[in-house]
């Protein structure tokens, strides 16, 4: 499966929480899959969708699902050492590992090569660190919302990308409304 | 009451509940005072822009953030200041050392110095200079300016601020 078959499949999970979701094709994917409040879509800032769900998970007690992709978790690296050691049980980090750049035409990442992801967050001191392939997410991400354990899932899928227009939606708008529905 | 004290029960009184930092040897003191307070959740962050993700994702949780870093960080957090903190108008106090100033023992450090106020400028971040003492008395409006507006605003105190660096 691509990621966007697998945002297919987990639109209902999703639908109940707050996702950040990350820079590009994730979010404009989620956007058209099922556009709501709960859902807030990064127009840029590469990396930092798992850092602003953690602060987000540390500051209030909802569930929050991070978004992320291997090529992003490897621009801020730095994040895992800091979810490992401000452990917020109402955070999990999924990271679709299809080993590519997806949104800048699926140039490979190291993660596509030698790394492994799911070794490095436990080398940062990850306690939860779930690997599974992407026909198996769903049930995953349910086993790890209902485990109200802060949970790091690599994804393992297919690189590639479907077309789809860009979000035209102002930023503050995202943002007011995501407010909104954090608060409510 | 030492200065250290001063800024962060500034903070506190203005309702800032998280706070990130990056270490610096000028505020240290501040950084220590932040660790120390029950009403703070301190989180230190290794790079400066993921702060200000973990502080744009704090702000949307309902609490209002604030980092602590050095000059050195505004060469690193262009990009993150325009497209999240910026471009979704959010607030953000920056308390920033400003390293490469007067009584400044390392050369290097001059080096971001001579562009810290250019980019800021750039930025069109409000921009406020802690050179004396008496200059911190402004910190409780300015961090009120700071969450009126929805702004990044930074905050730059140099080692005269601190009484100087490596002379101390």
């Amino acid at each position: 499966m691509i990621r966007s078959e697998i945002l297919r499949e987990i639109a209902p999970i999703l639908h109940d929480q707050l996702v950040v979701c990350n820079i590009g094709l994730p979010s404009q994917e989620l956007h058209m899959i099922d556009d709501n409040a709960k859902n807030f879509y990064m127009l840029g800032t590469m990396g930092l969708s798992s850092s602003i769900g953690l602060g987000l998970a540390l500051s209030q007690p909802k569930t929050v699902i991070s978004i992320d992709g291997d090529g992003s978790v490897l621009t801020n690296l730095g994040t895992l050492p800091t979810i490992a050691n401000n452990v917020a049980d109402n955070y999990i980090l999924m990271i679709i590992d299809n080993g590519s750049y997806g949104s800048t035409g699926d140039q490979p990442t190291y993660a596509g090569k030698k790394t492994k992801l799911e070794k490095v967050a436990e080398a940062c001191g990850c306690e939860n660190v779930v690997v599974c392939i992407d026909v198996d997410t769903g049930k995953v991400l349910q086993a790890a919302i209902d485990s109200k354990k802060m949970t790091v899932i690599v994804v393992k899928c297919d690189s590639g990308n479907i077309k789809l227009p860009v979000i035209t939606m102002d930023p503050v708008v995202i943002r007011d409304r995501f407010m909104k529905a954090v608060a409510s | 009451m030492s200065i250290d004290k001063k800024i962060v029960d500034d903070m506190v009184a203005n309702g800032i509940s998280f706070v990130t930092t990056v270490p610096c040897k000028q505020l240290a003191g501040v950084i220590e005072e932040v660790d120390a307070r029950p009403e703070i959740f301190h989180i230190p962050s290794n790079k400066e822009d993921e702060g200000m993700g973990l502080c744009a994702g704090a702000w949307m949780g309902g609490k209002r953030p604030a980092i602590i870093m050095q000059n050195t960080a505004i060469g690193v957090t262009i990009n993150t200041l325009a497209t999240l903190t910026q471009y979704y108008r959010m607030p953000l106090p920056m308390i920033i050392s400003y390293r490469g100033e007067l009584r400044e023992p390392v050369a290097c450090q001059v080096e971001m110095a001579v562009h810290t106020k250019a980019l800021l400028a750039q930025m069109h971040i409000p921009t406020y200079h802690f050179h004396k003492e008496s200059d911190a008395s402004e910190l409780d409006a300015i961090l009120k300016y700071t969450f009126m507006c929805n702004k990044p605003v930074a905050i730059l105190t140099d080692a005269s601020f601190w009484g100087g660096y490596g002379d101390q």
